[in-house]
């Protein structure tokens, strides 16, 4: 295991209140494993990943919990040691690589920054590993010389996963990287992505809105809805039998290209504001499985097979699973 | 309503013939034409929705941009009602037009005054295009089209901020300022891409609805899913080319043009296990000065080297659907012959 999330609870602290953006969030990694965290906008799914790298900043809060990173609980890591695990031990490749790349540095400048960074001189063996790791995304060496105005979307995110890999980490974590990119860009970015996992054997952490786009990648799978897990276990399992309500909504709000043509419903409502979560389980207002209890208990994490869940239908679980 | 219904289902509302529009970019020395949109027919008629699908970069915003006549065309025309719209002169003319044949943004986050409540918005919209209405006529009318999208209680809808509401609801709010005009036709550029999953598939169903009560819609994707579920018609476009076009189930069940197989293949399904990629990593495609020949050759698995010399035309696949290509389409036509 090189990774372990432990009761992680984070909030933003505004003059309307607080509004628990992560609340008691548990799930461990091992290594070479891929794990996609998948839910809407302002489900908390960035700040999660920003408080497992340390990244957050004011308003944000880690309020508790504990982030444990081959051995070593990053939470109270002070400074310069997490200077120093960052990028070497694992890497973050941002949403938008058009603001992540510097515009007026070119790109092989970019990569000496961050040997730098690490205390390892700028010389022909890096150039060397500058060109392999551009190779490893299937880009050319002469676009070192290139700046990120002078690259497409895709090559953008690309030359973001080569920087990501130079001090070859065991752990690289994703935020959308595909999310401004074309189909068809989106589709070869990610088989590059899983191809570069089984020959390389770090493990990945993916967060997207887009459930189906991890479908046929990922090993693990984690569903969010307003700051808590409602979902988690393995991607296969989840796709084949959703449990939770949520879950099903999302798999079915998706029109298929092949099959006969249904009208979908998708989810009634929209998702609630962090400041003002309904009581109990904050999916209640939106659901069709709905009961009293629903809006005053906190439904608690219950497994269900090898898929944890947090819904209140299945507190005695024998009977739906057995049903199904 | 019914005066609309009784004209001819056969007359296009709208008929683009060999449209064109080209951006002049560089300076002096280096002089190009950018070829956005490239010698495109297309008729768009009652109660259908069109969907035209493709890659950024491929013309899909500058040929709505055309028809909602935010640009003049380089090349080619736009027949409104028989009429092209190049010749509208009259601002009352114009303002007639553009009520008719309205456009919905993208980003419902920057598209809606963030000063100004819903109601002024849609208000000022009726008073502008529909100046018989009194005041209380007014109110009635932007209540009611807040009520046919789904925004009730309306009357309280009326009175929020754009910030009150949520990315769902805006996107609603722009879908009820273009029917507050009575249009004929609705442009609607990727107007869910923005939204959540849950809520998009709201929106795709209201376009359904509006499409069942007469609206038209031209509905520009990238999601060719969405596309499939929403559309009658798809325009498959390729660098500013038409390269397929057809009943959306006669595209689909039978893609014949190279990129329209490609597009096809890269939509991710949970339900199907990845096929390897041919490694077509998504190049933008090339559109500056592009010359003869297709404008895929680069990227076509099937390139010949006809390919590079004559550009291909669209010719009939079977009924309504066309396909440009000179590989795929010599099949079809030995078929056809056999």
């Amino acid at each position: 295991m090189i990774l372990e999330v432990n009761d992680l609870c984070v909030d933003y602290v505004s003059p309307q209140g607080i509004a628990r953006a992560v609340d008691l969030v548990n799930f461990s990694l091992d290594a070479g494993e891929f794990l996609s965290i998948v839910g809407e906008s302002g489900c908390g799914k960035t700040t999660l990943l920003f408080s497992i790298a340390q990244l957050l900043s004011p308003p944000a809060e880690l309020v508790s919990g504990s982030v444990t990173f081959k051995g070593e609980n990053l939470v109270t890591l002070d400074k310069s040691s997490l200077r120093a695990v960052r990028w070497r031990d694992f890497s973050v490749v941002m949403q938008s690589a058009m603001n992540a790349l510097n515009p007026v540095l070119t790109i092989r400048a970019q990569f000496v920054d961050v040997m730098h960074a690490h205390g390892q001189k700028n010389d022909v063996e890096s150039d060397k590993r500058f060109a392999e790791v551009l190779r490893l995304v299937g880009i050319d060496a002469v676009h070192l010389r290139s700046y990120a105005h002078q690259l497409s979307g895709g090559m953008r995110q690309r030359v973001m996963i080569a920087m990501a890999l130079l001090l070859s980490p065991d752990l690289i974590i994703m935020d959308e990287p595909t999310s401004a990119l074309d189909v068809v860009a989106q589709r070869s970015l990610m088989v590059q992505i899983k191809e570069l996992q089984e020959k390389l054997g770090f493990a990945v952490i993916f967060v997207t809105h887009d459930i189906s786009l991890v479908s046929n990648f990922s090993d693990k799978l984690i569903v969010m809805y307003a700051g808590s897990v409602v979902e988690d276990g393995p991607t296969r399992e989840i796709f084949e039998h959703p449990s939770h309500p949520y879950t099903q909504g999302l798999l079915s709000a998706f029109p298929s290209i092949h099959g006969p043509k249904v009208r979908l419903k998708g989810i009634p409502g929209s998702p609630p504001s962090l400041t003002q979560l309904p009581t109990g389980c904050p999916f209640h207002p939106r659901c069709a499985y709905a009961m009293e209890s629903c809006s005053t208990v906190r439904p608690p994490v219950t497994p269900v097979g090898d898929v944890k869940v947090r819904c209140l239908l299945f507190e005695n679980a024998e009977v739906h699973v057995g049903s199904d | 309503m019914d005066q609309i219904e009784t004209e001819s289902a056969s007359e296009p509302i709208l008929s683009i013939r060999n449209l064109s529009h080209h951006f002049p970019i560089g300076r002096k020395i280096r002089r190009a034409q950018l070829h956005a949109v490239d010698d495109i027919n297309l008729d768009l008629y009652q109660g259908e929705i069109v969907a035209l699908v493709g890659e950024s970069g491929s013309g899909k915003s500058t040929l709505a941009r055309l028809l909602a006549r935010v640009y003049r065309p380089t090349g080619g025309e736009i027949l409104f009602e028989g009429r092209n719209i190049a010749t509208i002169r009259s601002r009352r003319d114009l303002l007639s037009y553009r009520s008719k044949i309205p456009l919905i943004f993208q980003d419902p986050f920057s598209s809606l005054n963030p000063v100004h409540t819903v109601g002024h918005g849609l208000l000022r919209t009726l008073k502008l295009h529909r100046p018989e209405l009194s005041r209380e006529e007014r109110r009635d009318s932007a209540i009611a089209t807040l009520e046919s999208v789904g925004l009730i209680p309306a009357s309280e809808v009326l009175n929020c901020y754009p910030y009150e509401l949520s990315g769902g609801q805006r996107q609603r709010i722009g879908f009820a300022q273009a029917i507050s005009c009575n249009p004929r036709l609705i442009l609607a550029d990727e107007p869910v891409s923005m939204l959540d999953v849950s809520v998009r598939i709201g929106l795709l169903n209201l376009m359904t609805d509006l499409r069942n009560s007469g609206i038209s819609m031209l509905y520009i994707t990238h999601d060719i899913a969405s596309a499939r579920y929403v559309a009658d018609r798809l325009v498959v476009m390729y660098a500013g080319n038409i390269v397929e076009t057809g009943p959306t189930e006669s595209v689909l069940g039978n893609p014949t043009n190279p990129y329209t197989r490609l597009l096809l293949s890269a939509v991710p399904d949970p339900m199907v296990a990845v096929k390897a990629t041919a490694g077509d990593i998504g190049d933008p495609p090339r559109v500056i000065d592009p010359g003869e020949g297709c404008r895929f050759r680069w990227r076509c698995p099937l390139a010949m080297e006809t390919c590079s010399v004559v550009t291909p035309p669209l010719l009939p696949v079977s009924e309504g659907h066309e396909a440009a290509c000179h590989v795929t389409m010599r099949s079809v036509g030995e078929n056809i012959g056999a």
